[in-house]
């Protein structure tokens, strides 16, 4: 036997956090709103599951205040797949994080998908022993959330709309703003912190190693193969698919076929073979026309 | 010039990539038959075993693999790819490749908040690397080994329980050497096992 009790282990590090999020690159996290959404996508592959009561696209369209799922769904999940188990908690819902840190969940998103419960400050996710995955649109914002104690980024994308434009606006941005960090001499790195409104630090990192200090995941928009292969080659680690299962014709092959896809993102080939005869996928809103009011994105502090 | 291909279809295929290189090593990511068929040298990687599973039966390479192993291949595998050499997954019928003769039991610690870090004990080798200092494992979301059959030699283990084990040329740990920066775990495997010649 070792030589430390249970409770003497160094539990919950750093290291532990962001090391699932290391595992969870090159694959596909789906919305599951029931057990046998859950089974279908553990079956199709899926590295992990988000459970949710409502996708984004009913949230969008149901409208009212969206929170965090019943505790006796999210365990329903957990016990029908062995899969990682993730849910979401509101922008600065400490408490409803609290919940789910009780209930196991392997990782929280604090997620602006659901409407915010602060419209000041995120969440201290340092104090929490699960992990946390955090939206962005840019770079200053992905490292406010890292700084916060984020172990895992995502840009947000628009999420509910089947249209890829923002999800690919933000990963570029946050790819242009590392790039221009790396050509910066050390006397002009303070001036970027104050104006990205990030930490000094992680300011100085990102110019040094030219990647975000946590794996930096995609979300928003993803509705077929191809956009999810397009994501992994704009530098996305991996893929969240919200509504675009779920909501499309026929959700099993999609499943199966957007993990293939993010499995061999760069052979063109066998994206034409995975991304046949899949059916309709989901309808979606074209985010170019809709109203700034119900953008989503911009959530978040 | 040897080398080692890791599977790179989901986990932290980057790190074991980027470990190999460090230790001097051709590093190259598998994705396809082709590339499995070539290398000296095998890395499964962490993340989610059922994932990885599913895809190596997919794109037709369970079977490579397993033959190409049962032939003398050396490989690594970390903590998901411990579970898909396992010859026995406690109440699991996943796909696997098999061939190492344990029987793990998945997530047997718990869930995410029960991942820790902890020293381990060098158990059955007496490869000087391990006295130098002791080993840092980083456990997420690990299996346990239950049992080991006797041609496998136990390397390392933590209360009692197996996280390091070998048998032949196939080298498995339940948790993630290639998250630390102690490269003892990779550079035993590549001189000591697959015998590859220190650069």
């Amino acid at each position: 036997m070792s030589d430390t009790l249970w409770s003497e282990r160094q539990k919950s590090t750093w290291r532990t956090k962001v090391g699932l999020a290391e595992m969870l690159k090159g694959g596909v996290i789906m919305d599951v709103t029931t057990a046998e959404q859950a089974k279908i996508a553990a079956d199709a592959g899926a590295q992990a599951v988000m459970a949710l009561e409502r996708v984004p696209a009913d949230i969008r369209a149901q409208g009212g205040v969206a929170r965090m799922s019943d505790p006796e769904m999210i365990q329903q999940i957990q016990e029908s797949v062995s899969i990682p188990v993730m849910a979401k908690c509101r922008i600065g819902h400490f408490v409803e994080a609290q919940i789910l840190e009780a209930l196991g969940v392997d990782f929280i998103d604090e997620s602006e998908v659901l409407t915010p419960a602060d419209q000041s400050y995120h969440v201290d996710k340092h104090g929490f022993n699960v992990p946390f995955v955090c939206g962005c649109r840019d770079l200053g914002e992905a490292l406010r959330r890292i700084g916060e104690g984020a172990a895992m980024i995502r840009t947000k994308g628009e999420a509910g709309t089947g249209d890829i434009v923002e999800a690919v606006r933000h990963i570029r941005t946050v790819t242009d703003e590392m790039r221009r960090l790396q050509g910066l001499k050390p006397e002009q790195l303070m001036g970027a912190a104050k104006d990205l409104g990030a930490p000094y630090d992680l300011v100085v990192e990102v110019a040094r190693t030219g990647k975000l200090p946590v794996p930096n995941f995609s979300a928003g928009g993803v509705a077929t193969p191809a956009d999810a292969a397009l994501m992994m080659q704009l530098g996305a680690e991996a893929v969240f698919v919200g509504s675009g299962i779920f909501k499309s014709d026929d959700p099993a092959p999609r499943a199966r076929a957007i993990v293939d896809a993010v499995a061999n993102y760069e052979n063109p080939a066998k994206l034409a073979e995975i991304s046949r005869g899949l059916g309709q996928p989901m309808s979606g809103i074209a985010v170019g026309a809709m109203p700034e009011n119900e953008k989503i994105a911009v959530r978040g502090w | 010039m040897k080398t080692v291909g890791v599977i790179s279809f989901q986990g932290d295929f980057d790190k074991h990539i980027e470990r190999s290189r460090a230790l001097g090593l051709h590093a190259v990511p598998v994705r396809d038959a082709e590339a499995a068929a070539q290398v000296d040298a095998i890395i499964i990687p962490g993340g989610e075993s059922t994932t990885i599973g599913k895809l190596l039966e997919r794109f037709d390479m369970i079977d490579l693999i397993r033959r190409r192993i049962g032939d003398g291949l050396p490989v690594l595998a970390t903590c998901a790819g411990a579970i898909l050499l396992a010859d026995e997954i406690s109440g699991s019928d996943q796909p696997r490749i098999g061939g190492l003769h344990i029987s793990v039991r998945r997530n047997a610690y718990g869930r995410q908040i029960e991942s820790f870090e902890a020293d381990v004990i060098v158990g059955d080798s007496d490869w000087p690397g391990w006295q130098e200092s002791n080993v840092l494992g980083v456990f997420i979301r690990a299996p346990i080994i239950d049992s080991v059959s006797d041609e496998v030699k136990v390397i390392l283990e933590f209360e009692g329980k197996p996280v390091l084990v070998r048998q032949g040329a196939i080298l498995a740990a339940t948790f993630h050497p290639e998250l630390t920066a102690d490269t003892r775990v990779h550079e035993y495997f590549f001189h000591a096992v697959a015998g590859f010649p220190a650069q």
